[in-house]
């Protein structure tokens, strides 16, 4: 745009989205009714824009916290206290990640309701249910970082399912006694230790910070393709 | 009241707040949308086909979403604070303790059923049955656009899944449970010593079985005739269903299965509080 000038023309427009590596995500034109609030509720969107948030957010919030039972609690104390913005810094965080969960469930919604899941975007529905598991489940691991009482008994609750896992767990029906026991199950698995402790913060922090942004990158990216694959946003034929 | 209020305005409540606003709106969005496109034969948006250029009509909308969305969460993150209580301590059981308002729907049905069902099996089936609806779902209408009159079936069982399974038990979760996990109305103040007799026993018992054996019999029979509901009414309409004979048994089976067990979870709920019922089905390895 600054090097040639800007020519109000429909080639100049189409060569903007074309030519710009951010931009041609989108297809250069769309049918008009996609413009229309009342018909997205731009809920896929938002979500994408919180994720990009928490990722901002949540990097730079990683300089000043150390994932170890020790610290952890008392990072979180001197970032809110000590650190120039730190408790905007961690609200932006926290709500954007809520914001995030509540994007995501009314997409969902808007997308079952205008049967937008039908074929051909069957495979992306599924992608998209994947998504929401995968949102709860960053949101989650995020929720026993700050190592408090709140963190620390919710992840308990929420993790207490586990162990009734059928065959898996160790309090699960069908489980051979002598083989699955507390300390080899799939909740041992998930927080390394019969309770939530040290190794779980650990590993939720790498689930948190790692292992489950990669996976969403990797899925949203594969949402994205598959709506311009199926024909792009969906609409009466 | 007053702990009510305090409650409510929890910094962490704030999102169910949130939803308990945006979701009727965006309920009343989406359905005034469908009587408009049921009343008018066509939907809206069949007569916006023509297209128009992503830059800078869609850029443009894009960018001021995305300019009030970071408004609200500005001021969202400055005038709320994110809650941090005391450090963790192994030793000292919050009561009630809960799990994220996201997931109280499922600490919820810990209530009705055994956590294998409630905290494992149930949410497999969320999971498994949201990824099936795309193929379980043939009706070729509606797609596309807002509509009630073409799919009622399907709009109404993911409603009701949606609105009633999932964010009436997140808000009861959130806001009516209290210590022991009992029910609190919100105007009482949560006393931990409530006292809440347990009466509750096998709908086998109340019905007069009193041999173990037997009970579990029985219990398989209630179970299995629920989910026989399924085919009985696939054999009875069959033979006069257009709709069945292109949907197909496998198909068939899978949506009366997903659906029969969706709605064991009001059946279970009404049997609780209508009868005191504990288990259905009780065998020496789980129970229902």
């Amino acid at each position: 745009m600054f090097r040639h000038g800007y020519e109000d023309t429909g080639r100049r427009y189409t060569l903007q989205i074309l030519q710009n590596v951010w931009m041609h995500l989108h297809p250069p034109r769309l049918p008009r009714h996609a413009l229309n609030f009342r018909f997205t509720w731009c809920m896929g969107g938002i979500t994408f824009l919180m994720f990009l948030v928490t990722a901002v957010t949540g990097v730079l919030l990683m300089f000043y916290y150390r994932p170890t039972a020790e610290y952890a609690f008392h990072d979180v104390q001197y970032l809110e206290f000590d650190i120039p913005f730190g408790m905007l810094l961690r609200n932006m965080h926290r709500w954007s990640a809520h914001g995030m969960v509540i994007a995501v469930m009314l997409h969902m919604f808007r997308v079952f309701l205008t049967g937008s899941y039908k074929k051909p975007r069957e495979f992306n529905w599924s992608v998209g249910v994947i998504l929401l598991l995968v949102t709860f489940f960053l949101s989650f691991t995020g929720y026993l970082l700050p190592w408090d009482q709140l963190a620390f008994w919710a992840v308990t609750v929420g993790t207490n399912m586990a162990r009734a896992t059928p065959v898996l767990g160790h309090e699960g029906p069908f489980h051979p006694h002598d083989i699955v026991t507390q300390s080899n199950d799939v909740r041992f698995a998930l927080l390394g230790g019969t309770i939530v402790g040290p190794s779980t913060l650990l590993r939720f922090y790498i689930l948190h910070c790692v292992a489950v942004p990669l996976l969403a990158s990797v899925l949203i990216a594969l949402h994205f393709w598959r709506v311009r694959k199926d024909g792009g946003i969906s609409g009466p034929l | 009241m007053e702990h009510f209020l305090e409650l409510v305005t929890k910094a962490d409540n704030v999102p169910i707040m949130a939803i308990m606003f945006l979701l009727p709106f965006f309920t009343w969005l989406a359905f005034s949308q469908a009587r408009r496109n049921d009343r008018a034969g066509t939907p809206a948006e069949a007569a916006q086909k023509d297209k128009v250029y992503v830059w800078p009509y869609l850029c443009r909308s894009e960018f001021v979403c995305a300019i009030i969305v970071m408004l609200i969460l500005a001021v969202w993150s400055i005038t709320i604070d994110a809650p941090l209580e005391e450090p963790s301590n192994p030793t000292q059981t919050p009561n009630p303790s809960k799990a994220p308002w996201y997931f109280l729907a499922l600490q919820e049905m810990l209530v009705y059923f055994d956590p294998w069902i409630a905290g494992v099996v149930l949410p497999g089936f969320i999971i498994g049955g949201l990824i099936a609806i795309p193929y379980i779902d043939i009706n070729p209408k509606g797609k596309g656009y807002y509509t009630l009159k073409e799919r009622p079936f399907a709009i109404g069982t993911f409603c009701f899944g949606f609105f009633v399974l999932w964010i009436v038990l997140m808000i009861v979760g959130t806001f009516l449970r209290g210590p022991g996990w009992n029910l609190f109305a919100p105007w009482v103040k949560w006393d931990p010593h409530k006292v809440v007799p347990l009466t509750n026993i096998n709908l086998t018992y109340l019905l007069g079985i009193r041999n173990d054996q037997t009970a579990t019999f029985v219990g398989f029979i209630f179970v299995a005739g629920y989910y026989a509901l399924g085919p009985i009414c696939y054999l009875w309409k069959i033979k006069t269903s257009k709709f069945l004979q292109e949907l197909g048994l496998v198909r068939y089976i899978i949506i009366s299965f997903l659906f029969l067990t969706m709605f064991s979870l009001p059946i279970k709920m009404a049997l609780r509080w209508g009868a005191n019922v504990k288990y259905v089905w009780v065998t020496p390895w789980f129970n229902i």
